[in-house]
């Protein structure tokens, strides 16, 4: 049976598969393909976490002809995938805790090369809090030592699966479960940010890079080029997550396309440590546009409102703009 | 092969003995010499195949060690004092993912006051983490563990650490007596997980588990743990058949024929207490001392046993739990059970404060005399200890106590002056 796929989530700019010819198609599109994280998960309606990692997986399985091995940082996607007695993985996949994922996949990728399995890959993966807090130790020793590991941080901005509270890629101005929409500066403050993807860079590593959810031709290049490579590479995939941005659940692929299209999330590829090429922004948005339908910052809106917070958030998209060149 | 070499040294060359495939490690005083010594066999080719990571941290350690052993390979690391406590988490997650990781605990106290000397606290604190806690006596049985250790653990899938007093131990060059790979090859099959992260079949390792089975995966440790209790005494068996040697096990007793008096203890300290015994034994009195080899498995019946006949215990104790007394001495209450003796609990040691013979002696002979209290802190400086407390009571905020310490001992000069 090979049905063609519904058009699934689209939007301004987006060429659903049913629009494009057909070898042109991803493998999503066809009904036979193999799922690496398997239908019947517990993760929310839309959520960005499971479709970015389903991709991710499911591209990096190919890529490695199926002899893949992952790790799991504690988090929304582990919670979610393996409600014991089930699992939703048809992969080799650990989770051990909540800061450690990099340096299990270091342990697997070192029993590995011992036993000379150089066919068999590893991935490891978390949230932006398994990744940016907790284990960024972990993290940056793997890519110090230059293991031969792909590590994925899956983005949602939060820590969801404690109850949305702030994690340090939190957005400023972004109200969360500990930083509160109250007082004269509500939200998550407008601090100095602390951007992983860069961070990487500063390591030298091989590959790293960054895409959304919206462009999943795009993930998909990225995790195979990634997968071409060898040693340490790191993949930052904007996921957003209808719980905890209070977004409409039919939103997802739309507000990471905004977010790009804004400017607020710079989509680029380096490789040891030099910046290789850039998603150019095809229709430029003000960040306002991807502000408005998310509750989270409901408090940035409105009377009186918080212009000046507005503000700020719109000269770092411009910021990124600049930086990254993202625009012609 | 007997060798005049390092306790450290021993323990890498026995480990080495073991073919393990990762090794991952931190630096901590005392352990450092037994990483180095496995490091340098692994950079110059002697280990092959085998891979040395060097982490970041002993919570990176712990973690990699975790990744290797799931995906196969026989894994080793070792630690200390602030190091196994940083690594805690995953020293847990290690046990309850049934992963037969063998760490080498090279004890040291725990701080603050930071103090590299030994004690047993670090490895104490781990107590209920859910591996088996092997404890050496000399360095030849330190040696010898590791290797009996990887066999245990392997068969039972879980996770063994062989505890070495630092420094006593670590540092002291003695005579050790070291197999030859082919005897150690004969011992010690090559590790077959029991479960392995293979594309070929693909699992799931660490799932999240509520409350209808949790209690049960902890039931199954102890289940295991309780198999434990049988394997280790087999193993120590067959490692005698093979090497000659009576090493490891779980218990054993010292000049315990008619003892009235027996006192309990760990590790190194055992040598010196069995001189001390061997004193009053001359002098008439009947001591004996029973050392503990497997404090996890705790082995109850065997320690009520040996005790059975006496009157008196004292349990040495070199940790120590704050606000209730000796660790171990809970343990020993516990396996005494309905039998009426009289329990002492000694606590000594602790960072790395000298035990002599004179002081063993001295407690030993109070005890006999029933002059001993329910509970002693050996060779403790009262008057240290009287003017800190009479500080406290006199003034809420005292300052930091081990300013107030060294300037009481001279050390320092008094603030202000
Ligand atoms: C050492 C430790 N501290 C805290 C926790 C609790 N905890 C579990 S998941 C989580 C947040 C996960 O956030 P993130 O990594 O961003 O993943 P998400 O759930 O958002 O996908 C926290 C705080 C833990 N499991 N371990
Ligand atoms: S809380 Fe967010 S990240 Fe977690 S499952 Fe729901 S949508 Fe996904």
């Amino acid at each position: 049976m090979d049905e063609p796929v519904k058009f699934y989530q689209t939007g301004t700019f987006t060429v659903g598969n049913r629009l494009l010819p057909k070898e042109q198609r991803t493998v999503q599109a066809s009904r036979q393909r193999g799922n690496a994280l398997n239908s019947g998960h517990r993760a929310c309606q839309g959520c960005g976490e499971a479709l970015g990692a389903r991709y991710v997986v499911d591209a990096a399985l190919r890529a490695a002809e199926g002899r893949l091995i992952a790790a799991n940082a504690t988090g929304c996607l582990e919670v979610f995938s393996t409600p014991y007695p089930e699992t939703s993985w048809q992969l080799p996949w650990i989770h051990s805790l909540f800061g450690n994922a990099a340096a299990v996949g270091t342990g697997i990728a070192a029993a590995l090369k011992v036993k000379g399995r150089r066919d068999v890959r590893v991935i490891a993966q978390g949230g932006d809090g398994g990744t940016t807090d907790i284990g960024f130790g972990c993290l940056s020793g793997m890519f110090e030592r230059n293991d031969d590991v792909l590590y994925v941080c899956y983005d949602n901005q939060g820590y969801m699966n404690t109850g949305v509270q702030r994690s340090s890629a939190t957005p400023p101005g972004a109200r969360t479960a500990t930083t509160m929409a109250v007082g004269p500066e509500p939200g998550a403050p407008f601090g100095q940010g602390k951007n992983l993807p860069l961070i990487a860079m500063a390591h030298a590593i091989p590959y790293v890079a960054t895409a959304t959810v919206a462009d999943l031709h795009d993930l998909e290049a990225k995790v195979e080029r990634a997968m071409a490579l060898h040693g340490a590479r790191y993949l930052h995939v904007l996921v957003p997550c209808p719980l905890g941005w209070g977004a409409a659940s039919h939103d997802t692929v739309r507000l990471a396309r905004l977010a790009k299209e804004s400017g607020i999330f710079p989509v680029f590829e380096a490789e040891h440590g030099e910046l290789t090429a850039v998603s150019k922004i095809r229709r430029r948005v003000p960040a306002a546009e991807y502000l408005r339908l998310q509750k989270r910052f409901a408090h940035l809106f409105g009377e009186p409102g918080h212009p000046e917070m507005l503000a700020a958030i719109q000269a770092g998209a411009d910021r990124n703009v600049r930086r990254f060149g993202l625009e012609d | 092969m007997l060798k005049q070499i390092e306790g450290s040294r021993a323990v890498a060359q026995a480990v080495a003995l073991a073919r393990p495939e990762v090794i991952c490690a931190y630096p901590i005083s005392p352990q450092t010499h037994i990483v180095e010594g496995l490091g340098e066999l692994v950079k110059d080719g002697s280990l092959s195949p085998c891979e040395f990571v060097n982490v970041e941290s002993e919570f990176a350690a712990m973690s990699v060690a975790i990744g290797a052993s799931a995906a196969g390979a026989r894994s080793y690391t070792a630690t200390a004092s602030q190091g196994l406590l940083f690594m805690a988490e995953a020293v847990y997650n290690a046990s309850g993912l049934g992963l037969p990781i063998v760490m080498t605990v090279a004890n040291r106290a725990i701080g603050a006051p930071i103090n590299i000397w030994n004690d047993h606290s670090d490895s104490m604190s781990q107590r209920d983490c859910g591996w088996i806690q092997l404890f050496a006596e000399t360095n030849q049985e330190a040696a010898d563990l590791h290797l009996q250790a990887f066999k245990l653990g392997e068969e039972l899938s879980m996770p063994v650490m062989v505890c070495m007093d630092g420094f006593i131990l670590t540092h002291a060059v003695e005579r050790v007596d070291l197999p030859t790979q082919a005897e150690v090859d004969a011992f010690l099959p090559p590790y077959e997980p029991r479960q392995v992260l293979d594309p070929a079949e693909p699992v799931s390792i660490g799932a999240m588990v509520g409350p209808e089975a949790f209690m049960e995966v902890r039931y199954i440790a102890h289940a295991k743990q309780t198999m434990a209790l049988e394997r280790i005494p087999q193993i120590a068996a067959e490692f005698q058949a093979r090497f000659g040697r009576d090493s490891g096990g779980l218990v054993r007793g010292y000049r315990l024929d008619g003892a009235k008096t027996v006192v309990v203890a760990l590790g190194s300290v055992l040598g010196t207490l069995k001189d001390a015994v061997d004193v009053l034994r001359d002098d008439g009195m009947a001591v004996g001392v029973l050392g503990i080899g497997s404090f996890r498995p705790f082995p109850l019946a065997a320690v009520r046993a040996a005790l059975e006949g006496a009157e008196r215990v004292v349990v040495l104790e070199k940790s120590f739990s704050v606000g209730l007394g000796g660790v171990v001495s809970t343990d020993v209450r516990l396996a005494l059970s309905g039998l009426v003796l009289h329990g002492h609990t000694v606590v000594a040691g602790l960072g790395g404060r000298a035990i002599t013979q004179a002081s063993l002696e001295r407690m030993l002979r109070d005890a006999v005399a029933g002059k001993l209290g329910p509970i002693t802190f050996l060779d403790l400086d009262w008057r240290i200890v009287e003017r800190q407390l009479a500080r406290e009571a006199a003034v809420r905020r005292s300052g930091p106590i081990a300013e107030n310490l060294l300037r009481d001992l001279g050390a320092a000069a008094p603030r202000g002056s």
